[in-house]
């Protein structure tokens, strides 16, 4: 096992002339849950896509429980489950059916696949539902199952793109409740989020993000102490001068 | 590359296609009900009636030492019970006869037809000593049936007289099946349309491979499928495998519907085996070319679009159309041509599998196909993940 989950080194990502990620450095640890805030086209998403293999940096470099990105990309997507932004599946799949490929796609035992699924079903309260087609599903059950899709393969390290976006708040809280076991279980998670209330609860440290810059890091306490703000969403608009909401 | 990985796509593919029921139509539906709907129309059933073409026959060779060989070239154009031979004394009357609708076609042997025979044999190695000949062959351009049976059956004659019942075994370079087609005496209609049915069924898996690759591209479940250790290959694996598989159904369906109504391939068991041999091969020129239109297409609207200027002319110059002249040269690019002439060489010519002719038919599709796949997968890896 690396010395960390992931280390960026001077990561830059350019778009032709616009620069979404700017020499980010980040060191997140082992059994880490990691948060990634910022407002739209901060570079939260670029973050991730590099992490989880999908666009190659520009410059700097990224490993990933030790594989780089751009030279040992399979080594990466062995260690990774990837819950995207936008939740994709196969509509006219069952929600089980969906899952299993993704445990096909990684190999998991088909016994241990069957029991780990039904157990993770039950977490998120999805036992009813998770025989019908995906097409079928609301806005919240599309999400609740796509997370299941990225971590059936019980990865190493996850990398949750705005989980609980359009979620009510039940599900929300079982998702929440999903993640935190997630973190006892040992794993390391990267969480990016526009609801701060989620990372204030959820996250061991955050990172702030905003123009493709690290603009801050640290835990959610030491972060309101240092600013002297009640919550996280206050730390993030004296440091932008942004309303995360606003912004999304 | 795992063999779980291509199975579970594989799964995953052909549960997308049955369950949607506009895929199911186009690749299951739709072909069988062609197969009833020509096969009943054109069939022994459907009152299409058993074909013969009236041919009219000049013979200006009759009175010239070397008289035998267009006497044999006669005899054999008579024996066969698909032409009924009408004799004329000249041109003229001939010509009428055609243009008036009474024949179906009208071959003049040329004075010198022996001649070109007997120099052939004196030199066959040495083509600058042939005497050369040409024989009229004027076909109802009306007739659709016609056009397309009289040229090959002639041709096959001819060879019969010229290279005697071997000429088959001689890998000749010439385009015909076999010589149990002049034997030939219960066709109808549908007999020369059937093997066409095959490669029309399974043109149109281009527009499905077309329209489902770039709605997976479009609703990022390839990106999704990037992230996880499936590799590209394992991905387009799968997603052959599964529209060999559909050809295998469409196969087992058109021949089952085709039985159904009576029509019976002159072929047996192997010949059967062989078109799902080739079926299978053509099968990858339609992924291929559904590869190459999902590159094509920026979303899965105008995939459609796209994937339909592969699928006509394959269609119109590959299948049961008639065609003519220049046509044809051009059909010789269409892989559906090449699946529809090995199957017509067994169905309806009742050639024998180890035929050289179709062979060299499944090599030449699947030839295509395996090149059309690799430079969609090369296409669609650089710009269809976008």
């Amino acid at each position: 096992m690396s010395e960390s989950a992931i280390k960026i080194t001077n990561l830059t990502k350019r778009f032709d002339d616009i620069t979404a990620l700017d020499n980010l450095n980040l060191e997140i640890a082992w059994g880490e849950l990691f948060g990634i805030l910022g407002p739209n086209g901060a570079g939260k998403s670029t973050t991730v896509n590099i992490l989880n293999t999908l666009l190659e940096p520009t410059e700097g470099s990224a490993t990933v429980d030790g594989h780089d990105v751009g030279f040992d990309p399979e080594g990466v997507r062995e260690v990774i489950g990837v819950c995207p932004q936008e939740p994709a599946f196969y509509p006219h799949l069952t929600g089980r059916e969906n899952i299993i490929l993704m445990g096909d796609m990684h190999l998991v035992p088909k016994d241990v696949l069957k029991e780990r699924l039904n157990t993770m079903v039950e977490k998120i309260e999805m036992e009813d539902h998770i025989d019908r087609r995906a097409k079928k599903y609301s806005g919240g059950m599309i999400r609740r199952v796509s997370m299941l899709m990225a971590l059936i393969s019980d990865p190493k390290i996850a990398l949750l793109d705005e989980p609980t976006v359009a979620m009510d708040p039940k599900s929300r809280r079982a998702v929440w409740d999903f993640i935190r076991e997630l973190k006892e279980r040992g794993k390391t998670v990267i969480l990016t989020t526009h609801y701060m209330e989620e990372a204030q609860e959820l996250c061991d440290r955050v990172a702030i993000i905003d123009e493709g810059s690290l603009i801050e890091i640290g835990s959610p306490k030491e972060l309101m102490q240092k600013h002297q703000a009640k919550n996280l969403e206050e730390v993030f608009l004296k440091l932008t001068g942004k309303k995360l909401r606003e912004a999304i | 590359m795992n063999r779980r990985r291509i199975l579970a796509l594989t799964k995953k593919n052909l549960k997308m296609m049955t369950r949607e029921p506009a895929v199911l139509f186009m690749l299951i539906i739709f072909p069988l009900a062609m197969t009833f709907v020509f096969g009943l129309a054109f069939g022994g059933i459907g009152g299409g009636g058993t074909t013969s073409f009236d041919v009219g026959l000049l013979n200006q060779d009759v009175t010239s030492p070397q008289a035998e060989w267009s006497q044999a070239f006669a005899n054999n154009l008579t024996s066969s019970e698909v032409f009924v031979i009408h004799h004329f004394d000249d041109n003229v009357t001939g010509q009428d006869a055609l243009l008036q609708g009474n024949l179906d076609a009208f071959i003049v042997i040329p004075e010198g037809f022996g001649v070109s025979i007997e120099s052939y044999y004196g030199s066959p190695f040495d083509p600058s000593a042939w005497d050369n000949s040409t024989i009229g062959l004027y076909v109802d351009s009306g007739s659709m049936m016609a056009v397309s049976a009289v040229p090959p059956l002639v041709q096959e004659a001819l060879l019969k007289s010229i290279f005697g019942e071997d000429a088959m075994a001689m890998g000749l370079p010439v385009d015909i099946g076999s010589p149990a087609l002049v034997e030939s005496s219960t066709l109808t209609q549908w007999d020369f349309m059937a093997p066409g049915i095959f490669a029309f069924a399974a043109i149109f898996m281009t527009m499905i491979v077309a329209q489902s690759m770039t709605v997976e591209r479009d609703e990022g479940l390839l990106r999704r499928l990037r992230t996880t250790p499936a590799s590209s290959a394992d991905y387009m694996l799968g997603h052959t495998f599964s529209y060999m598989i559909i050809a295998v159904v469409q196969v087992t369906l058109v021949l089952a519907a085709s039985y159904m109504i009576g029509y019976r391939p002159q072929t047996g068991i192997a010949g059967i085996g062989f078109t799902f041999v080739i079926s299978l091969a053509f099968s990858l020129v339609s992924v291929g070319f559904g590869l190459i239109s999902a590159t094509l297409s920026k979303s899965a609207e105008t995939s459609t679009g796209i994937s339909f200027a592969f699928i006509m002319p394959q269609l119109f110059f590959g299948t049961f159309m008639p065609l003519g002249g220049g046509m044809e040269v051009f059909a010789n690019f269409m892989p559906s041509k090449h699946i529809t002439n090995a199957i017509a060489t067994l169905f309806l010519r009742g050639a024998p599998i180890t035929a050289t002719v179709i062979w060299v038919e499944l090599a030449i599709v699947s030839l295509v196909g395996v090149l059309l796949i690799a430079v969609g997968i090369i296409l669609f890896g650089r710009q269809g993940t976008r």
